[in-house]
């Protein structure tokens, strides 16, 4: 019995880490249909959020410490939303209706992302305010004048190097004069340390077995972050908007509903929990450049085996996707056809983690073969627009 | 757009262009010595040795996944150089150093290879971290009768005339290690690995060596590479092991900071179930956090612990050039004497040619920081082996020394294809001194 709710535990475990890490993915590609690489390094930025917020309640003293998680959040998430209205107004916006370009582009900018923490330190980054205010501000002086659509390549031609120009020599300058204090990465290519409070780290003991608190903690959060975006969906204004400019953007806008505005918002949230996930992956995983990429392509199968557009669809997806990996990998299917020698066999061969990895995976393709639309296909006029 | 580019905007922006350009180029620092890629030298004239550098090159990853290991040792192998240069060079020439990034990908590494062998005419490379760029490079070093000095813990089975191994082989690293955990620790073993080429290849050593000492294999699994989902494995081990015993985890990179934290999860504490890992250093007990981590052990050739003179010396050198809470570890260690050994063998050979300095490198020894290290004919060092135990601080306690450095075997002795190989390239009357019948 206490075997049975063990599996059953851990199998809804793994399934709450894919839904939390899909859940953001769910809303940006499934509603918004955006295919958003950088999806991964969003929850990476949500991680490393964690992790400066942890440092600062570690200086804080240990009081603090057991409590660094309820802050680190809604910090978490605030991080990520905002890098994901940046980057919906500054580069996805202009890709809306071709797929492809969206695809490469958000692939790049998760390179980029990826190498801006390996690499950042003051020097660029004091680089970078400078450059966005001189820049930026500069051109938002001139978009005063009357006469900015005329003057406007001109001051491209001379505001851009000139600032990159100022940028860099000011950054070079500091970097040279400081030395190491600034040009020191601040995170550099290591993984960082994540250590989650100390009543986090245990287990509640069931028997022989234990359960993990941060499985638990997470499957809470989880629930939680569903029923969240479930009632934000349904029971708010612009909950309303999202869902129906999601179902017909030409007749949301003639009714004067701003879906420009909508689509940042949306993304902003799908982006920020993602940030939620990479919080709460961070205290179970590794936190690293390469976090993200960890988890993209998971996110990706769970929303498209649920079905795109469906909430319902990515809930039981990443239930059922956890639970699969789980009884083949810890070879319980082969324990329970022990005996049924060949089916047997059959499970033992695949009883490994990363074999049960590639069995889930020719399921998942067998299954899609019948069901092109995933678990919850979309009905009706929408899913031909 | 494009209709509107007329020849005026053109001008307009290209001038401003070109003139950003030569206004940062004039404020920019000049190159640090040893950082600057060169551009390639023209002509055929080999480059390497003449005027007053020899340029030697440094092929790791800067970027992507193994970024996170290969950076530092990018770090010891500069560090390297710049004392040497600071105490007079190699033959009285100044090194400059042409790092190369691999991208942590394994084609890019075989063309960086090329590319600093036929275009930037080095003497000498350092470089590669997994064995899988190491394979990558190995048909380009052995076509154009290079160099390669690789600093990382293997797993055997290669022994080639163009690579000098200053890691572990695995009869320095994990048989030592298995021996010890049989005395001290418990017969039953479980086994987690990644899944490639180096756990695999590991555990069937360890496999191998139970049967033959008594110790059972009472399971193991592979997680792919990345995977941080180890919930499965918890359960088989709880399963095979509910008493508690010895888990051997070769697990590389970022699967292992999931599956410490898992295991304390899961209530799996260093008391009842030890685990003896081959790929957690220093560097990584940082990553990990020395929470999830106490009591555990690492085998390894060095610790940042070690006290030797020179070790005291290279940890306060590497903390004074990178920051001081900078740790050193292991493959450092070797990438910082490899650098020292080139040296030496150049400076017995008289010059940087290259099948002069491999003659000359057998039988080098250095006062390394991690003792007295000696190569071989077949190309690897003997090194101490040492355990460590994870301590409060972070870093490693050493548990157990091995009484004299160790001699390296590249061809398993427990593998049955190469029971009975050996290597030896200083041995004539043989059709491969790379790999022969004893």
């Amino acid at each position: 019995m206490i075997t049975i709710l063990d599996g059953l535990f851990n199998g809804i475990s793994i399934g709450s880490i894919l839904l939390l890490a899909a859940l953001g993915l769910a809303i940006v590609f499934g509603l918004m249909g955006v295919i958003n690489m950088a999806h991964g390094e969003l929850m990476m930025l949500g991680a490393y959020t964690t992790y400066l917020v942890q440092n600062g309640f570690r200086a804080l003293g240990d009081g603090w410490f057991e409590a660094y998680i309820f802050a680190a959040l809604p910090m978490a998430f605030l991080v990520a939303a905002l890098a994901g209205i940046v980057l919906e107004r500054g580069v996805i916006r202009y890709l809306y209706g071709r797929p492809l370009e969206t695809l490469l582009a958000t692939w790049g900018v998760s390179l980029i992302l990826q190498q801006f923490v390996r690499s950042v330190n003051w020097v660029i980054v004091i680089g970078l305010a400078l450059f966005c205010l001189l820049f930026f501000g500069g051109m938002w002086l001139l978009r005063r004048r009357s006469d900015f659509e005329r003057i406007r390549p001109i001051a491209l031609a001379v505001l851009l190097p000139l600032s990159l120009a100022i940028a860099g020599i000011v950054g070079n300058s500091i970097g040279q004069a400081r030395g190491l204090a600034v040009t020191q990465p601040w995170f550099g290519a290591q993984n960082v340390d994540v250590t989650a409070p100390a009543w986090l780290r245990g287990g509640i003991p069931l028997g022989a077995y234990q359960l993990s608190s941060v499985r638990i903690f997470i499957l809470l959060l989880t629930t939680l972050c569903v029923a969240g975006v479930y009632f934000f969906l349904q029971k708010t204004p612009w909950g309303l908007r999202i869902r129906s400019v999601t179902q017909n953007r030409s007749m949301s806008a003639c009714l004067g509903i701003p879906t420009q505005k909508v689509d940042a918002l949306t993304f902003a949230l799908g982006s920020g929990l993602a940030g939620i996930a990479g919080c709460a992956v961070s205290l179970l995983g590794s936190v690293g450049p390469n976090t993200g990429q960890n988890y993209i392509v998971n996110t990706f199968m769970v929303v498209v085996v649920g079905g795109v557009g469906k909430l319902v669809g990515t809930i039981v997806g990443a239930m059922a996707i956890g639970i699969a990996e789980y009884l083949i990998g810890s070879a319980t299917f082969a324990l329970v056809f022990a005996p049924l020698k060949p089916l047997a066999d059959f499970f033992t061969t695949f009883g490994t983690t990363s074999m049960a990895k590639v069995l889930v995976f020719i399921l998942i393709v067998a299954f899609l073969q019948f069901r092109p639309g995933g678990l919850f296909p979309q009905k009706g006029r929408t899913v031909d627009a | 757009m494009t209709s509107q580019f007329g020849r005026r905007k053109f001008l307009v922006y290209g001038s401003a262009a070109l003139g950003t350009s030569l206004l940062m180029k004039a404020c920019a620092a000049p190159p640090a010595e040893d950082t600057a890629a060169e551009s390639p030298a023209a002509g055929s004239s080999p480059a390497a040795a003449s005027g007053d550098t020899i340029k030697v090159g440094i092929l790791h990853s800067l970027s992507g996944t193994m970024a996170i290991s290969e950076k530092s040792v990018v770090d010891a192998e500069q560090l390297a150089i710049k004392e040497i240069n600071a105490a007079g060079g190699v033959l009285g020439k100044q090194i400059q150093a042409v790092v190369e990034d691999g991208n942590s990908d394994w084609p890019t590494f075989a063309e960086k290879a090329a590319k600093l062998i036929d275009e930037d005419q080095v003497s000498v490379v350092f470089g590669c971290w997994t064995s899988a760029s190491r394979k990558a490079v190995l048909p380009v070093f052995e076509s154009k009768q290079h160099m390669l000095w690789y600093p990382v813990q293997y797993e055997g089975q290669e022994c080639s005339q163009n690579i000098f191994y200053t890691g572990a082989a695995p009869n320095q690293q994990i048989e030592p290690s298995v021996d010890w955990l049989l005395e001290n620790k418990g017969k039953e073993f479980f086994l987690v690995g990644s899944d490639y080429v180096f756990p695999r290849t590991a555990n069937t050593i360890i496999k191998a060596q139970l049967a033959a000492k008594g110790g059972t294999t009472v399971g193991e699994d592979y997680l792919p590479l990345g995977n941080t989902e180890v919930t499965p494995i918890i359960a088989k081990i709880r399963q095979a092991l509910p008493n508690g015993g010895v888990i051997y985890n070769t697990l590389n990179g970022d699967s292992n900071v999931a599956f410490f934290k898992q295991m304390q999860g899961a209530g799996l504490t260093a008391d009842r179930y030890p685990v003896m890992s081959v790929s957690v250093a220093e560097e990584e007990v940082q990553a990990i956090g020395k929470e999830y981590l106490l009591g555990q052990f690492a085998a390894w050739n060095y610790f940042m612990t070690v006290e030797t003179p020179a070790n005291t010396k290279f940890v306060e050198a590497f903390k004074a050039e990178y920051g001081p809470d900078r740790v050193t570890n292991d493959p450092m260690e070797a990438a910082y004497i490899a650098v020292y050994l080139w040296k030496q063998a150049a400076e017995k050979a008289g010059s940087v040619d290259i099948p002069a300095v491999r003659t000359a490198a057998y039988g080098q020894t250095l006062d390394a920081p991690g003792g007295t290290v000696t190569m071989n004919p077949n190309h690897h060092l003997s090194k101490v082996v040492r355990i460590g135990e994870v301590r409060d601080d972070g870093l490693f306690g050493i548990t157990f020394e091995t009484d004299a450095a160790v001699d390296p075997i590249p061809w398993n002795q427990f593998v049955t294809e190469t029971k009975g190989f050996s290597c030896d390239w200083t041995k004539t009357g043989v059709d491969d001194p790379g790999k022969f019948r004893l």
